[in-house]
């Protein structure tokens, strides 16, 4: 079936509301205006105002609660407009959502799924680009997934409504047009795993010219595009998607690096203090006599992202950026 | 008393200036949008097509060295403010002469100069900002008044709340103007406030306000003169709602579902630039030469600022990490951490980032 990330956001999103009546949509402009990035347009009608529910622009309010619905049994799914204005219900996610199971010594879960768009790329300066995602990812009791593909934009929603806790579901801006094949039967997916979403083939010209290039989210089609590249250059990767950035696979992107002795980590948040640094400090605490070379960083530069073109994307990783990483990891730089 | 349903024209050169600064914000509005279905401009474009009677109003009464704070939907009070169309043209064109030097768009202008401060685009982002410039002025003893436009949406936010609450407590010279337009996207206002009269929901703060006419630029401009004097005299926190429509979408992605065009239609009838023009007609104080000359001279201002904007030049990507923290004078210029991408960059030369 031909789709788009969008329309399997959609899809995820339906498929939920049908199986369960506990699930419903809240968030700004969701129902009558079809959604800021129209993913849920058509849903008012389909399942009604109760379900599908506007809000007025309050993201503390609506987000805690969401929080309180999910406390009192319902599942409910709320959409933050994008990742920048959840800066406003912070406090909610984090001192309530976060934290309630651990405080209430275990009595109270809060099985609440809160998705927002993240990421840059289409000129909307500073305060709507940034990608915060890996500051979530910071905090213990939440479970954040970015889905890369069609299929995970398809799935992660039903697995993460089944999960007792909150999870929050990031999509990346600049993926909601991509569009390609998805199964017709296409449902649920691992939301506990890593992806490895190419595998190196041994075909290196030389030993050691083969890395391990690590991402999520909206970079992956970058990564994937720099990993032909790459290969076309003799250099043999491994492409692993991360998928959720907490709680963090590290097993899979362990194994990946001990096969390949080198790793480039692909982030488009900043590199201070990103889950780039976490997966970089983990390679160097549990992989560190596999490594033939430093791991290697491309993150946003430090900056908030600015609005013209030739500096927004001079501030962004790309895929030449990729590219010289890797060769660095390699040696083939020069 | 001055107001267009009066029927009275005070003073026909001050109405003609009136006019004037409308037409200016709508047809630099107009250029935007024909410049973004070119492509030349990006991002989100907010344009305030129908409102230009609140702002020209407003900023009418206010001195030079006053405050002002804006949303996204803010090229029209940027101009009005004194910012030179050519310098916001620029900024959308992402060149190096914009008023942000091509870092903000058109969502985040600011200028010094005329202390326009945003530009800003979290709804009810602005609200504590002005707040705070009003508190600093009143700790300094200064006699200025700080204005701050938002959407009626924003009054739903938290921050509206407790801004109308810290400006009400200390008695601060703050000015808040609720552009009233009926619609946060495609929230209705109904929809969103359990009680829809913004005016009342201020004075439950104990904040002097009341409700103006949008679409008459003259009524605006009274409530606005008398509520800034007030407010300089130290009457404290003002509030007007003034009660406008936007002609066109919410931004240029927007596909309006969730209002029938017949309204829309029905709003244009009280155009606020027609209105002016044909109370000033009808009173006789708008010959068509007048008229034609007033059009001649906005388009060629509007023609002479896309020139500007055309010729920008880039903003060179070797300053891309300026302006993250201030230029230190100590240390001949700081800028942040370099322009050379890889490796790390976030080592500050100077030590300032802390
Ligand atoms: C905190 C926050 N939430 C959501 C948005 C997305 N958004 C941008 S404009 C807008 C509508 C605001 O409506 P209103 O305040 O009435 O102003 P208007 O656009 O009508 O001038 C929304 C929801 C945002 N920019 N900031």
């Amino acid at each position: 079936m031909k789709t788009t990330y969008r329309e399997a956001m959609r899809a995820g999103l339906r498929d939920a509301m049908q199986r369960d009546e506990r699930v419903f949509l809240m968030g700004e402009d969701v129902g009558r205006y079809g959604g800021s990035f129209a993913v849920s347009l058509g849903l008012l009608e389909e399942f009604g105002p109760e379900r599908i529910r506007d809000t007025p622009l309050s993201e503390s309010g609506f987000v805690g609660a969401g929080i309180g619905a999910a406390l009192g049994g319902m599942r409910p799914v709320v959409e933050i407009m994008t990742v920048n204005f959840s800066l406003l219900a912070l406090d909610q996610i984090i001192n309530n959502a976060a934290t309630l199971l651990h405080m209430s010594g275990g009595q109270f879960n809060v099985p609440i799924v809160i998705r927002m768009t993240t990421g840059a790329g289409r000129q909307l300066g500073a305060q709507h680009s940034h990608s915060l995602e890996g500051w979530y990812a910071h905090i213990p009791g939440l479970r954040i997934l970015a889905p890369a593909t069609l299929a995970d934009a398809r799935g992660m929603l039903w697995t993460a409504l089944q999960d007792p806790d909150p999870v929050l579901i990031f999509e990346h801006g600049s993926l909601y047009n991509m569009a390609g094949e998805l199964d017709d039967d296409a449902g649920a997916v691992d939301i506990d795993k890593a992806a490895v979403r190419r595998q190196a083939d041994g075909q290196g010209h030389r030993n050691g010219d083969t890395l391990t290039l690590i991402t999520y989210g909206g970079t992956l089609p970058m990564v994937l595009d720099a990993a032909d590249q790459l290969a076309g250059e003799g250099i043999d990767t491994d492409v692993i998607d991360l998928r959720t950035l907490r709680p963090l696979d590290a097993h899979t992107v362990l194994d990946s690096v001990a096969r390949t002795h080198r790793a480039v980590v692909v982030d488009e948040g900043w590199r201070s203090g990103s889950i780039s640094a976490e997966i970089s400090a983990r390679i160097c605490e549990q992989a560190f006599f596999d490594l033939d070379a430093p791991v290697e960083r491309v993150c946003s530069l430090e900056v908030p992202i600015p609005y013209a073109k030739h500096l927004e994307e001079a501030a962004l990783p790309s895929v030449e950026r990729v590219m010289a990483a890797a060769r660095r990891a390699v040696g083939a730089d020069g | 008393m001055s107001s267009l349903r009066n029927q009275g024209i005070p003073d026909a050169e001050h109405a003609l200036h009136l006019l004037r600064q409308m037409l200016r914000v709508r047809r630099l509005e107009e250029k935007c949008i024909e410049l973004y279905s070119a492509a030349k401009i990006r991002g989100f474009l907010h344009v305030y097509i129908g409102e230009e009677a609140v702002a020209a109003g407003v900023m009418e009464t206010l001195a030079p060295d006053d405050a002002v704070v804006a949303t996204y939907r803010e090229h029209g009070h940027a101009l009005l403010r004194g910012v030179s169309a050519g310098a916001i043209l620029a900024e959308m064109y992402g060149h190096a002469e914009g008023c942000c030097r091509g870092r903000g768009g058109s969502m985040h202008l600011f200028d010094a100069a005329t202390r326009f401060y945003g530009g800003n685009a979290i709804v009810a982002g602005g609200l504590p900002l002005a707040v705070g410039l009003a508190l600093a002025d009143r700790m300094a003893g200064r006699q200025r008044v700080t204005v701050c436009f938002f959407g009626e949406g924003a009054v739903a936010e938290g921050e509206f709340h407790e801004s109308m609450n810290l400006a009400a407590l200390w008695q601060l010279p703050v000015l808040f103007c609720c552009e009233n337009n009926l619609y946060a996207m495609g929230t209705a206002l109904g929809r969103s406030e359990s009680q829809p009269d913004i005016a009342l929901k201020a004075a439950g703060y104990e904040i002097s306000a009341w409700a103006v006419d949008g679409m008459d630029v003259l009524a605006v401009e009274e409530a606005a003169r008398r509520a800034v004097d007030a407010v300089r005299s130290g009457g404290g926190p003002h509030f007007l709602e003034l009660r406008t429509y936007r002609f066109r979408a919410h931004s240029m992605f927007d596909p309006e579902l969730y209002r029938e065009k017949s309204e829309v239609v029905r709003w244009m009838e009280r155009d606020p630039i027609s209105l002016l023009q044909g109370v000033m007609q009808a009173a006789g104080e708008l010959p068509a030469e007048e008229w034609d000359r007033l059009k001649a001279d906005v388009d060629s201002e509007i023609s002479t600022a896309v020139g500007f904007a055309e010729n920008g030049t880039p903003e060179p990507v070797s300053e891309l990490t300026r302006f993250v923290y201030s230029d230190r004078p100590d240390d001949g210029g700081y800028t942040g951490a370099g322009g050379t991408p890889e490796p790390d960059t976030t080592a500050g030369k100077g030590g300032a980032a802390g």
